[in-house]
């Protein structure tokens, strides 16, 4: 922890825009580059930076859940993903969209399980990251 | 030709050029300091890089590519930062100007630290 009124104002800022961006790279990652890895990665990468600035204890005390938590959960989310084809006689991991609006003309959101395989990706990459840097920042 | 793309051409010569000065630095040196202000002038060369890029492509994925670079080369900085002032309150030798620990003498001043 470095104690940096600079860092700290700038961490304020910068952290939440780093979280609303990973959100906004999660989410479009099924059309254009993007996705549940590199929004995980870009997600972490904002509580890292507010790990260096105001320490470890406040990161986990941000975080409300522990990190290793977060990436179980993530897995399972994955894994039930997954799981779901199942129940429509498709094979493991078969993507399963459903539409809601009017599909004849044209004016509807599609929505699929890969999406839910996105956010447990996500989730698990978020998780383990910083489960990773906190154990870091606590040792040295 | 077209003023925008020679434009867009004589820009890539200069951030490549900006790229092999920061690069020189880097393998110069001569402390610690300087070759992190050479990666964080680099990892700026290349977002602009990219920004140039995404004109040129008129592809916007790259503007992404520079943002994302841009949010992580703050962390990478910081975090070399942090690394430099470690290094310093161990030794209790400066990190730049007369007197100051160069890159090989890391491991010579943690034993003088330890012992």
């Amino acid at each position: 922890m470095i104690d940096s009124i600079i860092l700290k104002a700038a961490t304020r800022l910068l952290t939440a825009l780093l979280l609303l961006f990973s959100v906004y790279m999660l989410l479009r990652g099924h059309n254009l580059p993007g996705g549940g890895f590199i929004g995980g990665l870009i997600g972490a990468t904002g509580f890292v930076l507010y790990a260096i600035a105001v320490g470890a204890d406040a990161t986990r005390a941000a975080l409300y859940f522990p990190p290793q938590n977060v990436a179980m959960v993530g897995l399972g989310t994955a894994l039930a993903s997954g799981v779901y084809a199942v129940f429509f006689n498709d094979a493991f991991f078969t993507g399963q969209w459903w539409f809601i609006g009017d599909r004849e003309s044209g004016d509807y959101i599609p929505i699929s399980s890969v999406l839910v395989f996105d956010i447990g990706v996500y989730l698990v990459v978020f998780g383990s990251i910083l489960t990773l840097v906190l154990a870091l920042e606590e040792e040295v | 030709m077209d003023l925008l793309a020679t434009a867009i051409e004589i820009s890539f010569v200069l951030v490549m050029l900006g790229v092999a000065f920061a690069f020189a630095r880097l393998i110069l040196g001569p402390t610690l300091p300087d070759r992190i202000v050479a990666l964080d002038m680099m990892t700026v060369l290349i977002v602009s890089f990219c920004g140039l890029y995404a004109i040129l492509s008129e592809d916007t994925a790259f503007i992404d590519v520079a943002i994302v670079l841009a949010l992580v080369g703050f962390l990478a900085t910081v975090a070399l930062a942090r690394f430099v002032e470690r290094r310093r309150v161990r030794s209790g030798r400066p990190t730049y100007g007369p007197g100051a620990i160069s890159a090989g003498e890391d491991a010579k001043a943690e034993e003088t630290s330890n012992g």
